[in-house]
């Protein structure tokens, strides 16, 4: 039979460029693991927010002007002017926060299941270095509203290298092309975050994922499902990307974009922590707002840098935090991958790192204070414990046993029974007479079942810390 | 895997749903996205319309304002020239100006409300340059037989004093007139025809 | 696990510096009520625009939100001679202003979004009678620059000044001493339109952002429930 015109035409770009094979390479026969959770939807999901950063970052740049004298009137003007230029900017803005949140979940994930492990060390370097790139991507745009915190802050960081000895000062003043932030900087801040940075995330993003496919991905049991294969040789616990974790992963889509949208539509400030409100103000090189703050996702470690009472040693124990997830994978020694099967101590000492992560960011937003500084010491010396403990600690603890095929675990809506029981145990039917004498029934908290719940919910967190 | 007992036409159904809602959604979203490239309110502020004085204008000038970023002349034509508007009509490609841009109280011979005032946006209508204002008569450049008007220095269209294009040179119809009135015997808005409360 | 105890309590008086200086009162915004918005848009062009522009807002996106035609807007609004696409430019000169003021009143365009409702409504009915060179100071706003250009609608407000054991004299609270041509209620009523109005201004989208946000939230709702169900269908291949 004569090929109709569409398939003759298809043919033509097939003869001359592999889409079958990268499809199936990468959609149709890459098989992953079928045990794959909750956790596991945030690499796609750092992969769409990446799309409409791109997107709505190339609309504002149609009407941005990375000029001192013109960027924040700029900005209102998109704001207001521009034709649903509030939208564009919105996403943009709560864009950055929402890559952060899924990066950050994405890496926790992957500490929590060895996933930085050999063989895939290299996935987790290149990821790291894809974090310090989504770092600098988002300080540089930071600086681009040109509102006191843009440019503060900006002040404040690019400070930080001149104190490193010898080339410290040379080195901000050749970064910043002044002697202060200045029109130079925003200008080639400009440059680099609308295309420089992102063609190296783009990059680093393409062989994150290439190094990925080569060896597979790991599973919330950190079993490698290729030593398992079939008669076909296909990994027993494998399927096929394509179709399953595709339409896995849009249901993870729409609910991300839920949330999405409710900030965008409803708190695009996020009460001051996506939007801070001393950045309404236009940036002023002679008055310094009285509490700077870098945005959420940069203070963990402002925290750190606050913690330690020399400059130079600050800005060490700052970039050593970073450095330090990059030599994860040879810091761990325990031959096991999954937090499933690690002992007690891996698991305490992983809660104990999460506790003071997120008590370091928190400290990062507050003045510092004496007692704050006191406890971010604290938090700072846990987080650098998490680390450089591990080669101990992970030596000698005792591991459980790691089953050969991976586990089936109730999944997310397996759980909504128990949620719903758990509900009907803390709160108690109550009849109440109302003003018009009628007896009416509601729901109140009910003091002996909620204790039942967190005793039993306490009894649970012991035992899985063990 | 198990493909034993699979109900395709329900995935079909889903598969299918999905992707029209997707696609729906896509298409909103692409509304904001391609509207922001519209122009914004500043230009809209910009093409608001504008006001001309032309109690100070003499007979035979030509002044030129700007209303939305384009060039409009302002043309107080002399008794003489409105002579020639009779005499042009088999070398016009539009004399009636059918095919062309202008209000409809200034679809008329002259192209104009009142007659020597001669309202036009300055750009040709072939690939948008500016002409230039010839009045003079039989330029040398421009043959003995001309009668004055605007001739485009890009690609050569001619077009007579009540810009309307000759026969045989690129532009295809005549210049635009823009919308306006008289808000007093001296005093022309250009940019809208009748008050808010007359187009309401 | 002692260690986590001791620091979270450390954490504990952390949470205290939200509320540091003067408590204020909370203004009643509605951005969705026009007839306030008209009149708060009134009382700053009669009141503030003289220093303060507002120069990120057109008249015409006024006329638009809050339902008005834009004859309406230019007559009973805006300033005379200004157009129906003009920005709310103010009068006064950048010169005038460092010269008379020691600075330029500032454009507060942003105000809301960068002080919030409640301080703005608090800082208009905080000033108080005292000898620096503008006449007065706030409460809330301490030395503050701008003179108190209400204070013939609100009346006179005096300190009242407690002195602790060692002698130190403290500002305790302002009193009303004379009154003003408005009552208290309707002072307070000035106020809030005042501040709704500088609200709106702060993100004039902010009503078309809210009224849009449910229906793509229904809409996303939807699409997470059927790929729910596609993913459901699939996924019954996998034991």
């Amino acid at each position: 039979m004569k090929p109709t015109r569409t398939e003759a035409c298809g043919n033509w770009i097939l003869s001359r460029f592999p889409v079958t094979k990268l499809w199936n390479e990468h959609m149709a026969q890459y098989y992953a693991p079928k045990n794959f959770n909750f956790w596991y939807f945030f690499g796609s999901l750092a992969l769409l927010v990446l799309v409409n950063q791109l997107i709505t970052g190339i609309l504002l740049t149609m009407n941005y002007k990375p000029d001192a004298q013109l960027a924040f009137d700029s900005v209102e003007y998109i704001m207001r002017d521009v034709n649903w230029g509030w939208l564009v900017r919105y996403m943009h803005s709560t864009g950055a926060s929402a890559f952060f949140i899924v990066v950050y979940l994405h890496m926790f994930r992957g500490i929590m299941y060895g996933s930085f492990k050999q063989p895939r060390e290299l996935i987790w370097i290149f990821g790291m270095l894809i974090y310090v790139c989504l770092m600098a991507e988002a300080f540089m745009g930071y600086l681009l509203p040109w509102g006191q915190m843009s440019y503060w802050g900006a002040q404040v960081i690019i400070s930080l290298f001149s104190a490193i000895p010898v080339v410290g000062d040379d080195l901000s003043l050749w970064f910043r092309g002044d002697y202060v932030i200045s029109d130079a900087t925003l200008n080639r801040f400009f440059a680099f975050h609308v295309i420089s940075v992102p063609l190296v995330l783009l990059l680093l993003i393409f062989l994150h994922i290439v190094a990925l496919h080569e060896v597979g991905s790991n599973n919330p049991d950190g079993i490698e499902i290729k030593d398992k294969k079939g008669a076909d040789g296909i990994p027993l616990d494998g399927i096929p990307f394509h179709p399953y974790y595709s339409v896995k992963d849009i249901v993870g889509v729409g609910v991300f974009l839920f949330f999405f949208a409710a900030v965008i539509f409803y708190a695009p400030e996020m009460g001051g922590y996506f939007l801070e409100s001393a950045n309404f103000i236009p940036a002023d090189p002679l008055k310094t707002p009285e509490h700077i703050a870098p945005v959420w996702y940069f203070t963990p470690f402002y925290a750190i840098l606050r913690a330690v009472p020399d400059k130079f040693a600050g800005v060490i124990a700052m970039g050593g935090a970073i450095v330090v997830l990059f030599l994860l994978p040879w810091l761990d020694r325990s031959p096991i991958k999954s937090v499933r099967y690690r002992g007690g101590i891996y698991k305490k000492a992983l809660a104990l790192f999460v506790i003071s992560f997120v008590a370091l960011g928190y400290l990062g937003t507050q003045p510092a204070t004496a007692g704050a500084v006191l406890a971010a010491r604290v938090f700072t010396a846990i987080y650098f414990g998490f680390f450089l403990l591990m080669p101990i600690y992970t030596r000698w603890e005792k591991t459980k046993p790691v089953p050969e095929r991976v586990t089936e675990q109730p999944s997310l809506e397996d759980r909504i029974p128990a949620v719903i029981e758990t509900f009907h145990e803390v709160t108690a039917k109550k009849s109440f007479t109302d003003t018009e004498g009628n007896t009416v029934e509601k729901l109140r908290p009910n003091p002996s079942g909620i204790a039942n719940v967190l005793v039993r919910g306490l009894k649970k967190l012991k035992a899985s810390l063990d | 895997m198990n493909n034993e007992g699979v109900d395709t036409s329900k995935r079909q159904f889903l598969t299918s749903a999905l992707s029209v809602v997707g696609a729906v959604g896509t298409g909103y979203l692409a509304v904001p996205f391609l509207s922001q490239m519209q122009p914004s309110a500043k230009a809209m502020a910009a093409g608001a319309p504008v006001e001309v004085d032309i109690s100070k204008m003499e007979t035979g000038q030509l002044i030129r304002v700007a209303w939305r970023g384009k060039p409009v002349w302002v043309l107080n034509r002399t008794p003489a020239a409105l002579e020639t508007l009779n005499t042009l009509e088999y070398e016009l490609a539009d004399p009636l100006s059918n095919e062309s841009i202008q209000p409809e109280n200034s679809k008329n011979q002259g192209r104009s409300i009142k007659p020597e005032i001669f309202i036009a946006v300055g750009l040709c209508t072939h690939l948008g340059c500016s002409p230039t204002f010839r009045p003079e008569l039989a330029a040398p450049d421009l043959g003995d037989d001309w009668l004055g008007g605007f001739f485009c220095p890009c690609h050569g269209s001619k077009f007579d004093l009540a810009g309307r294009v000759y026969r045989g040179v690129p532009a295809p119809t005549n210049m635009d007139v823009p919308p306006h009135r008289y808000i007093t015997d001296t005093h022309i808005i250009i940019g809208e025809e009748t008050t808010e409360e007359q187009s309401a | 696990m002692k260690k986590i105890i001791i620091t979270l309590l450390m954490l504990l008086p952390l949470s205290t510096f939200a509320s540091v200086g003067i408590e204020l009162q909370s203004a009643n915004i509605d951005v969705s009520d026009g007839d306030s918005l008209q009149r708060g848009a009134k009382n700053y062009v009669n009141y503030c625009l003289g220093c303060h522009s507002l120069k990120h807002i057109r008249y015409k996106r006024m006329a638009m939100d809050f339902g008005v035609e834009d004859n309406k807007v230019l007559a009973e609004i805006a300033p005379e001679g200004a157009r129906i696409y003009d920005q709310m430019h103010t009068a006064m000169n950048a010169h005038d202003g460092t010269k008379w003021f020691g600075t330029q009143p500032p454009d507060l365009s942003l105000i809301a979004r960068s002080r919030g409702a409640d301080w703005l409504y608090s800082y208009l009915k905080s000033f108080y009678l005292d000898s620096s060179p503008t006449g007065s100071n706030n409460l809330v706003f301490e030395d503050v620059g701008m003179p108190n250009v209400l204070w013939e609608l609100q009346g006179i407000q005096t300190p009242v000044y407690k002195e602790d054991s060692a002698g130190n004299k403290k500002l305790e609270s302002i009193v009303l001493k004379q009154s003003g041509t408005m009552t208290e209620k309707e002072f307070d009523q000035f106020n809030n339109d005042l501040v709704n109005f500088l609200v709106y201004v702060g993100e004039p989208t902010q009503l078309e952002r809210k009224s849009m946000g449910k229906y793509v939230l229904l809409f996303l709702l939807m699409f997470t429930v059927l790929a729910y169900f596609l993913k459901k269908e699939y996924w019954k291949d996998i034991h």
